[in-house]
């Protein structure tokens, strides 16, 4: 593809520093400092889905934040829709906002308890002018709601009345009433049950087709990331360490910890085809990293070049990248051969 | 104590029959579970799936004599290695529970107590149930812990130092001496596991032990929590939102939804040959890595409002296959449609008939109606 991206992230860096001791403080030794995003680089198209999978405490929210300029990166540059984000006035920051939206993983904590569904919705709209008061967009908040199916009834109910799947629906509706090119949803469908993540994530899905934004669709959950998403990215420790397309990064993993990931997802298969072996071990605490691969303690197929810094490299296939000096990972002794498509 | 009837043979830890929890709330009669019938053998590992509001976690905590008000347990038999439960006195469940029946929660961090060392808590667990224990010495050596003036020694934490490498807590005799906010929530529920293992109970009750969890963490807990069942022959009943780790980890399942069981059946036939719309819908609701679809199928509307009684299928208003009137009317009892594989439907359906994506399905019109209960 050789159109622009919609957003060019490269070299994003962001250190939270921690509480020091009085004691350190008086011996002039530096804060520790977690690094919650370390030379993360990403790039989503219009239109298409960048699913973003980790654990907590991988970084893969602060990637989000830094996105829709919520915070300020340490280093790094994001490019939205060909305007520098980080060198905006803050006028200019505003127009751009209009075109990216978020949407979060527990809808009854980001709605305001004593709006109506209606101010909710109309909300975005009144900040950027499109209408006066929450009564003159009611046709527009009617609107949205039935295209995100929602009765026109619900207007005037408040988040409490709420399901929860009708309250994300509710959040989506606020989301997309901008017409934004971006949405940065934040593990949506993290706080719902099965058969109401399934309708929402059926509803995502329609809207893009019909809307054409771009998502970076942020989960935990590598069943919902890969029915959604048409590339990936895996973020371990602050750091990206692998991408490419769903299908050739999901299918053929090339960084351990990916398939780490993949095997201890829980599958709607059989016991005997049993993950083959569980990763030892715990995410390391990101305040403390190591300059090799971070995943490195846990990671079964370690070296001692590992404790060297590992780039993200590029690798053979379409726009696949790995942070990892192997070139392909080990067959393991095991058997045990996983039937992934 | 009752004497195991016909229906209830040796080998069975667990056997619960037609239980009801009803909640009585200001808005009504909330009949959470809703006559069910469980078993559980030795050794075996019993999964129960369902929604939130199916009423799994109610009845774990009715089995456990754990139901607080305004939940009451309605009617039912309780028989756990052969004694009746719910004829037994407090005392006398107490001592059951814990020792026999351990039970483990989803967030760790709230079953631990923030101030005492985790090994202390443990010990605690241990010193309850030593026989021949008076409940007054318990109390007082909770007080001793709360003001540090109690320190595990000895035999007892040997022994928890041992329950800690059991399951496989790094630096065990180190870690005893930490405070629960120095572990992670891996090595929490770890800890959890250790102190229900103290007595070596029969039969194991986990809920949702590891949806606080990493999924490279929750692979890491369920692994030690199979091997020490085998290793130990508990029963295992784990309650579940998630389908999929009941395939891997258990050997039968149960499908609750609204308070009632609508299937149970051997893992393998769960999976295969699903018969009840409602699993069928469940599964089929459900993305998998290596599935194809555009859209995932969806179930139409909510679960039904639990405080109106339905003489019917509670399925019923969701139910693509559903056959008037009868289904409205008449509650269909639980029919053997296979080895040990039992439905709660009046549809025969085809195998596997709702796995299949009915594509298109998600599009459009999947709309909640509006005031389900929430």
């Amino acid at each position: 593809m050789t159109e622009r991206p919609l957003v060019t992230i490269t070299g994003l860096k962001k250190y939270y520093p921690l509480p020091r001791p009085l004691r350190d403080i008086a011996l002039l030794r530096p804060a520790p400092v977690v690094r919650a995003c370390d030379d993360v680089s990403l790039t989503i198209r219009s239109g298409e889905t960048l699913g973003l999978v980790g654990e907590s405490g991988s970084g893969k929210t602060t990637v989000g934040r830094l996105l829709l300029a919520l915070e300020r990166p340490d280093e790094g540059t994001i490019e939205f829709d060909g305007a520098d984000l980080l060198d905006l006035e803050k006028q200019e920051l505003r127009g751009l906002r209009r075109q990216m939206q978020l949407i979060f993983q527990d809808p009854l904590s980001s709605l305001n308890p004593r709006h109506s569904v209606l101010q909710a919705v109309a909300h975005p709209l009144r900040t950027h002018g499109e209408i006066r008061s929450a009564n003159e967009g009611l046709d527009r908040v009617v609107e949205l709601l039935s295209t995100v199916g929602l009765p026109a009834t619900i207007a005037d109910r408040f988040p409490h009345e709420l399901s929860g799947g009708q309250a994300q629906r509710v959040c989506i509706a606020r989301a997309i009433a901008l017409r934004p090119k971006l949405i940065v949803a934040d593990e949506p469908t993290s706080a719902l049950d099965v058969s109401v993540q399934a309708q929402i994530l059926n509803l995502l899905k329609r809207l893009q087709r019909e809307l054409g934004m771009a998502y970076l669709f942020i989960s935990h959950d590598l069943r919902v990331i890969s029915h959604l998403s048409e590339r990936v990215a895996v973020m371990y420790a602050g750091q990206i360490v692998e991408s490419g397309t769903t299908d050739e990064v999901f299918g053929h993993p090339r960084h351990p910890y990916t398939k780490a990931l993949l095997e201890s997802v829980p599958r709607p298969k059989l016991r005997a085809a049993r993950r083959g072996e569980v990763i030892r071990g715990e995410a390391l605490d990101v305040a403390t990293v190591p300059p090799g691969c971070r995943f490195e303690p846990r990671c079964p197929y370690s070296q001692p070049e590992c404790l060297d810094p590992q780039p993200l490299r590029p690798t053979a296939g379409m726009r696949r990248r790995v942070r990892c000096l192997l070139d392909r990972i080990p067959e393991p002794a095991v058997s045990g051969q996983k039937g992934d498509v | 104590m009752t004497a195991a009837n016909g229906a209830v043979d040796a080998g069975t830890v667990l056997s619960v029959e037609d239980l009801r929890v009803y909640f009585y709330t200001r808005s009504g009669v909330v009949r959470a579970v809703d006559g069910i019938d469980l078993e559980i053998a030795k050794g075996e590992a019993v999964g129960l799936v369902g929604e939130s509001g199916s009423g799994k976690s109610q009845t774990a905590l009715a089995v456990m004599g754990l139901t607080t008000r305004p939940g009451r347990v309605e009617s039912g038999r309780i028989v756990f290695n052969g004694v009746d439960l719910r004829r037994q006195s407090a005392e006398a469940i107490r001592n059951i529970r814990g020792r026999d029946i351990a039970m483990i929660f989803q967030d760790p961090m709230s079953s631990l107590n923030p101030v005492l060392r985790v090994g202390e808590q443990v010990a605690d667990g241990m010193r309850v149930h030593q026989p021949g224990r008076r409940r007054m010495a318990v109390v007082l050596d909770e007080l001793l812990a709360l003001h540090r003036l109690r320190r595990i020694t000895g035999r007892i934490k040997a022994r928890v130092v041992e329950l800690f490498r059991r399951v496989r807590i790094p630096g065990a005799a180190r870690r005893v001496r930490s405070f629960p906010h120095e572990f992670s929530g891996g090595l929490r529920q770890r800890v959890m596991i250790a102190s229900g293992l103290a007595w070596s109970p029969s039969l194991l009750i986990a809920d949702e032990p590891t949806t606080a969890l990493d999924v490279t963490i929750e692979a890491q807990v369920l692994q030690l929590m199979a091997e020490l069942q085998q290793e130990m022959e508990m029963g295992l009943l784990l309650i579940t939102h998630d389908i999929g780790l009941v395939a891997e980890n258990c050997d039968r399942v149960y499908v609750m939804y609204a308070g009632r069981i609508v299937e149970e059946a051997p893992v393998r036939d769960l999976f295969t040959d699903p018969r009840h719309p409602y699993t069928q819908g469940l599964l089929a609701s459900t993305p998998d890595l290596d599935d194809d679809r555009e859209w995932l199928v969806t179930m139409e509307g909510a679960m039904p409002d639990l405080t109106e009684p339905f003489p019917g299928c509670a399925f019923y208003d969701r139910c693509p296959h559903r056959l008037d009137p009868r289904c409205a009317t008449e509650r269909p009892p639980l029919r053997e449609v296979g080895t040990h594989h039992r439905v709660a439907c009046f549809y025969d359906s085809p195998q596997a008939a709702g796995v299949e994506a009915r594509r298109g399905a998600g599009q459009g019109s999947e709309v909640e109606p509006v005031g389900g209960p929430s």
